[in-house]
């Protein structure tokens, strides 16, 4: 039963991600990335991560996406391509560079072996997906990191009102 | 469904992002594929974490995220400065610092 849903969740997400790529136009790419993401949180449940899967989804394909889609909407909806690049053979050697490293990455990821993982901070699988125990490690063990994010998003909240503030 | 489906699968994901971020010319596009990198990257770190036992992976997962979204929202400020400022999305034309 996981592995299927793991493998008809993965496909989805592959297929979309691809499409991203593959879409001329921004605005179906914006969607199609949508798809991805909330594939990718329903994996994460796979994976004894509810509390990740909620936050992909409210915050990645909610939050962070319709900012995306709100400028897409804003500058040219629907536009194709900017303009026709005349060295489009260079695209082809893109693929072909994400190929190869796959091939580099494929016997690295095979050759993992978590047998040999350092053991001695064992959870059990209830812990792992327990808000509770999430949420003692961040604020205990991270706690100045996560301070430091919120200055993080003050800076980036300032960078962007300055940016995007209409010149006179 | 084990460790290495995991890990094959977030490599794909980071791979076709860093394909699209070479092969993309629209400035929204190639956010588009950082945002598909930065997933890939994610998935791996949910995946040690399940196979390691540790929730720590779910933290920096967190934090990717945090950073996801201050990134995008500077960037798509940036974008909207260079409709405004020269009517083009394109990364080729904007070569201003290239010379």
């Amino acid at each position: 039963m996981e592995t299927s849903l793991f493998y008809l969740f993965g496909a989805i997400a592959l297929i979309a991600a691809i499409n991203v790529v593959w879409q001329r136009r921004v605005f179906y790419a914006a969607l199609s990335l949508i798809v991805c993401l909330s594939t990718l949180a329903g994996i994460y449940m796979l994976l004894d991560a509810p509390f990740i899967a909620a936050v992909q989804i409210i915050v990645y394909a909610g939050a962070i996406m319709v900012l995306f889609l709100f400028v897409i909407m804003l500058l040219d909806p629907f536009s194709r391509a900017v303009h026709v690049d005349k060295r489009r053979f260079l695209a082809f050697f893109a693929w072909i560079l994400g190929a190869t490293a796959l091939l580099l990455l494929y016997p690295l990821l095979r050759s993992y072996d978590p047998a040999k993982a350092p053991q001695e901070v064992l959870l059990p699988a209830a812990a792992l997906g327990s808000v509770t125990h999430f949420a003692e490690t961040l604020f205990k063990d991270y706690l100045l990191p996560f301070e430091v994010t919120s200055l993080l998003i003050l800076v980036a909240i300032i960078g962007a009102v300055v940016l995007a503030k209409r010149q006179t | 469904m084990s460790i290495f489906h995991c890990l094959i699968l977030s490599a794909l994901l980071f791979t076709v992002g860093a394909v699209g971020v070479i092969v993309k010319k629209n400035i929204i596009a190639v956010f588009l594929c950082i945002e598909l990198m930065l997933n890939g990257v994610n998935l791996s770190f949910v995946t040690f974490s399940k196979y390691l036992h540790q929730v720590n992976g779910q933290v920096f997962v967190f934090f990717v995220m945090v950073v996801a979204a201050a990134e995008a929202a500077v960037g798509l400020a940036i974008a909207l400065n260079l409709h405004r400022n020269r009517k083009t999305l394109s990364v080729d034309d904007a070569d201003l610092m290239k010379w």
